[in-house]
């Protein structure tokens, strides 16, 4: 594996790493680190750095839907055209064209269910080409992003220096 | 009468741990990190978990047989093939054992008379004198140097032989120092041993964890195979240690005779850590992957940091600690430890705790998170700076 990968496995596991830790760990100078994640940066490789967030530990109330969408494919844009129309509206939080049953699987999130409904039912539905949807609600988050939700308990009782 | 005069001399006689006091004083400290615990810090890889679950939801809970269940044997056989290029058969070269702790164990006794001699390299893991010892042999310490990468060198081990010498111990990668010996040096262990009745015994649990080129066994010498056991075991490439699981390979008749004894005293080892056993080896090969390269991270970062904070620092090639020289602050390694301990709450180990040639020197293991590691490293450069006044 060559280092590039290697750093952005590093970043994409602890953005907050600083230049001089993933220098060490990766045996490079700071220099070369921090050229390497400015040329990344630059050429979209690293879009972002985000934190992640467990909302329901917090006072926020959020609802988080996955909604399948099936399309007719445009002539000459094939789907891109839609996913353009479909992606940039603030409320969506991930796009993905998919195989199998429907074609796009759009993820959002609101602050009720109505918000979500309408949505989808003012934005999404009547976006040209969609043909139909169907909408789930997600009820609890176990894992995201390779992130466990709960972590396990710690073993009590370990034996303390060996 | 006193029950204490009923005790063998030579268990009375085995000096307590003299880091137990460090960790008592850790107990009651807030926020303290302790890097003293020679022990993964990843929780087993699931798909191994499961299968133990896997196996008592079945109600396999009866012993196996006394050498292992030949699957696994099987397994192992497969697995040291494949890794090491040695070729051993389940049935009669290998044995599971309770933790590679019970293997070291099995091989003393198996080998000793009273009074023969075992040759152990230090500063090495704390077992293999007591067990000498209490196999009724005798062990002869031989000190190895950072200068000399920690190796055991053909010159010492010609040195420390005598008549009565029946066993060598060769404890790499070695805990704590995080020396490992390449094919030329066993090669020229192996010219000193040629033509000697001598037994080795490799205790390669950290075989997996190497860093920047390939373990190297013993026995993949020619002229060491007949004469050596591999000691290995599931706990530090799987991140299995609760499950005590650890086998020894070895020449037939080592292993028939090291049967029998464990047959008395374990019966077998236990069923539901050998049913997970099995799952590791057969898909377990990419987790120890994900692992070393995790491990390799954070060896590079506290080798920086330490030299960063002006510690001499042998690179570990091995095993999962760093073995940083403290000598240039004057203090000793226990008080160094003390110290360390009670002015910024992080405990590591005194290199005298390994044995001769482990003072001047302290252990830190890296099996801990990254966060866990950095914070130590800046309660370290605090404390170096408070000793300087």
């Amino acid at each position: 594996m060559d280092t590039g990968t290697e750093l952005l496995k590093l970043l994409e596991k602890d953005c907050r790493a600083t230049p001089d830790q993933l220098a060490a760990m990766l045996g490079e100078s700071v220099e070369t680190v921090r050229g390497e994640i400015a040329e990344l940066e630059k050429n979209n490789v690293i879009l972002g750095y985000n934190a992640m967030i467990d909302w329901d530990r917090t006072g926020e109330e959020l609802v988080t839907a996955m909604i399948e969408v099936r399309v007719t494919p445009q002539r000459g844009d094939g789907f891109d055209r839609i996913a353009d129309r479909i992606y940039q509206f603030d409320e969506v939080e991930s796009l993905y064209l998919m195989s199998g049953s429907y074609d796009f699987a759009v993820t959002i999130t609101g602050r009720t269910l109505k918000e979500v409904a309408s949505f989808v039912s003012a934005r999404l539905s009547t976006i040209e080409g969609v043909i139909g949807t169907a909408t789930h609600f997600i009820l609890k988050k176990y894992k995201e992003k390779g992130v466990a939700f709960e972590t396990l308990p710690v073993q009590e009782e370990r034996m303390k220096y060996c | 009468m006193e029950f204490r005069e009923l005790i063998a001399e030579k268990v009375t006689a085995l000096k307590p741990s003299g880091i137990r006091k460090f960790f008592d004083l850790l107990e009651t400290m807030e926020d303290a990190i302790s890097l003293g615990v020679g022990e993964p810090d990843f929780p087993t890889p699931w798909h191994i978990r499961d299968a133990g679950v896997y196996s008592l939801e079945k109600g396999f809970t009866k012993y196996t047989p006394n050498a292992g269940m030949m699957s696994l044997r099987k397994e192992i056989a497969a697995y040291m093939l494949r890794r090491f290029g040695l070729t051993y058969d389940p049935n009669g070269q290998i044995i599971v054992t309770v933790g590679g702790s019970e293997g070291i164990d099995l091989s003393l006794r198996m080998l000793l008379e009273p009074g023969d001699e075992v040759i152990i390299p230090t500063p090495s893991f704390v077992c293999y004198g007591p067990l000498t010892v209490m196999a009724g042999g005798k062990p002869v310490y031989v000190e190895t140097k950072q200068e000399d990468d920690f190796k055991l060198t053909p010159a010492q081990l010609e040195a420390a032989l005598t008549e009565k010498t029946k066993a060598l111990v060769l404890p790499y990668p070695c805990n704590p120092t995080g020396g490992i010996m390449g094919k030329k040096d066993l090669e020229a262990l192996a010219e000193v041993l040629k033509g000697r009745s001598i037994a080795v015994i490799s205790d390669e649990i950290y075989a997996e964890l190497t860093y920047g080129g390939k373990h190297v066994s013993p026995a993949s010498i020619p002229s060491l195979y007949d004469r050596t056991i591999v000691v290995n075991g599931f706990s530090k490439a799987y991140a299995m240690t609760g499950w005590r699981m650890g086998y020894l390979c070895a020449p037939r008749d080592a292993i028939a005779q090291m049967v029998k004894i464990h047959q008395f005293g374990i019966m077998s080892a236990p069923t539901t850590s050998q049913y997970a056993a099995i799952e590791a080896m057969r898909s377990g090969d990419r987790d120890i992957m994900t692992m070393r390269a995790e491990y390799d991270r954070r060896r590079r970062f506290l080798v920086h940091a330490l030299r960063e904070a002006g510690l001499e620092c042998y690179e570990p090639r091995g095993a999962f600690y760093v073995f940083p020289c403290i000598r240039s602050t004057g203090l000793s390694s226990e008080e160094f430890c003390e110290r360390f301990l009670r002015s910024q709450r992080v405990a590591v180990i005194p290199g005298s705790a390994f044995g001769p040639g482990g003072e001047g020197f302290v252990r830190m293991c890296y099996a801990a998170s990254m966060e866990d590691l950095a914070e130590a490293m800046r309660r370290l450069k605090a404390f170096l700076d408070e000793l300087k006044g």
